[in-house]
């Protein structure tokens, strides 16, 4: 069985919990996964996937900018971003700082702590694709629309807040939550669709 | 008609504060006293900023009795920027405290750099919907925070030394503290685990959760006395997820670059060569101190 490198940018943010759910969901699909924590430009030739953790958006677009990343991170072909992952992600970010930019690689726009501050984080059970799951929102970003071809994996009330685009054997996920704290789902799909994609 | 009940949004757990702390790991919070300071902080690339009226080495300088900022500094501070806006209550000033939460500041940090307002307790940090982070120098203390509610420490060292020796010693006293721990639970000599959890005050299950995971159950950052990218690095490598930066930046010939600097030295803590490129010709650090020459021990408030 072919195995998967998937890295996880690790220059700021949760990256030890996406590590750890990055492997429980390997073991849960019997898939030999190494993952590779990336801090350098080098650090993503080799990768199957990449996921992009919760952290500051900000401060993780400048760290990659500062390390020359950005263009290697937009030739991965399956990327995962949870909250500033998705802010990462996104074509359009509303609420952005003056000076930031982002990979553009997913025709959503995301508007940035678009709850507010800390005092309006929150946790909520939700309905995804993969069932009801408790969902925690920190300082989190709303996905306020999405392209015609992308598909909506979750919904809090009416909210888009998770969702995946294919794009000609590219494939890209976006959570505005952070599903490594309550649900291996998300990683587990993750890894189901790029084991797809590289084994077709 | 059957109505299927509302999901219930619930606010203020421990998940969502510790949760916040774990966002900023890897990252470098900067004390700023102004709009200019704290864009100087975000474009450096800060995870946060901590919002106060005198960086420490100005607090020493001072005297007197250093007590929460002015909320019209804070606003104009949350104003600016788009991170997470941080600030600093007294230790055991509940009401400050709550000042801050009505202030929607992102974290308060309980601290020894202000005038303590009570010898004895601290705040019960369950009681509010914000995040706090308190200062210890060993494991007992953390813990103790811990125990009230605190969702991320940090050590104390010195705060506006600009030198980085007590928060080693801290760092290094909270690691020797949970390897005692986890030889003690190989040893099956819960005994003496028992004996250690009564001394640090306390429960048996916060002790065996420590012993469990092998570090503390939250995020623990470096603070007191950093002044260069390579103390930050230093901090980093000795195990800490993170670093605060007080006085280090804002007294140092060139703020700019050594904001600079020290984010991308704690991005990069494992590389010496980013170090050393990201240390080059940042101007002179902030001058510190001989922690024999203080007149004020801030470590030793409220412990």
């Amino acid at each position: 069985m072919r195995s998967l490198t998937v890295g996880v940018l690790a220059l700021q943010g949760d990256v030890s919990e996406h590590i750890e759910a990055t492997k429980s969901a390997g073991t849960l699909l019997k898939i030999p996964i190494t993952v590779i924590s990336v801090r350098i430009a080098g650090d993503l030739e080799t990768l199957d996937a990449l996921i992009i953790p919760g952290g500051e958006s900000t401060t993780l677009q400048k760290l990659c900018e500062r390390e020359g990343m950005f263009q290697k991170m937009k030739k991965v072909k399956n990327i995962f971003g949870t909250c500033a992952g998705a802010i990462l992600l996104a074509k359009e970010v509303l609420h952005k700082t003056s000076d930031q930019k982002t990979l553009a690689l997913m025709n959503i726009e995301v508007d940035r702590n678009a709850y507010g501050r800390q005092n309006e984080s929150f946790e909520r059970v939700i309905e995804t694709e993969f069932g009801q799951m408790n969902a925690v929102f920190i300082r989190a970003p709303k996905i306020r629309t999405v392209g015609k071809k992308l598909k909506v994996l979750a919904r809090n009330g009416t909210e888009i807040v998770a969702c995946e685009e294919r794009d000609g054997g590219r494939y890209y996920l976006a959570t505005c939550f952070h599903p490594e704290y309550t649900s291996g789902a998300f990683h587990k799909y993750f890894l189901e669709q790029t084991l797809r994609e590289v084994v077709g | 008609m059957k109505k299927t009940p509302a999901p219930i949004v619930v606010k203020g757990t421990f998940k969502l504060k510790s949760g916040l702390a774990d966002m900023l790991k890897g990252g470098v919070i900067m004390d700023v006293v102004n709009v200019e300071h704290a864009k100087i902080a975000e474009d450096a690339g800060a995870v946060a900023v901590m919002a106060l009226e005198r960086v420490p080495s100005d607090i020493r300088a001072m005297g007197g009795v250093a007590r929460m900022s002015d909320p019209k500094m804070i606003k104009g501070i949350q104003s600016a920027v788009t991170i997470p806006v941080m600030a600093k209550c007294r230790i055991g000033h509940f009401v400050e405290a709550q000042v801050l939460e009505a202030l929607a500041v992102d974290f308060i940090d309980e601290s020894e750099v202000l005038t303590p307002a009570d010898e004895q307790f601290h705040i019960s940090k369950e009681n509010f919907t914000v995040p706090f982070v308190c200062g210890a120098r060993d494991l007992g203390e953390a813990l103790r925070r811990i125990s009230e509610g605190a969702a991320m420490i940090r050590t104390k060292g010195e705060a506006g030394s600009g030198n980085i020796v007590e928060a080693v010693r801290h760092i290094r006293a909270m690691q020797a503290g949970i390897t005692e721990l986890v030889d003690l639970l190989k040893k099956k000599n819960t005994k003496k685990l028992q004996t250690l959890a009564r001394e640090y005050r306390v429960s048996y299950e916060l002790v065996l959760k420590v012993v469990k995971l092998g570090r503390l159950p939250v995020v623990n950052f470096a603070a007191g006395g950093i002044a260069t990218p390579a103390d930050a690095a230093l901090c980093m490598q000795l195990g800490v997820d993170g670093v605060f930066v007080g006085s280090g930046i804002f007294k140092s010939s060139n703020p700019k670059k050594t904001a600079r600097a020290i984010v991308d030295s704690v991005a990069h803590f494992n590389d010496a060569k980013k170090i050393a490129l990201a240390s080059e010709d940042v101007g002179e650090a902030m001058k510190g101190q001989e922690i024999s020459a203080l007149q004020t021990r801030l470590a030793s408030r409220g412990i």
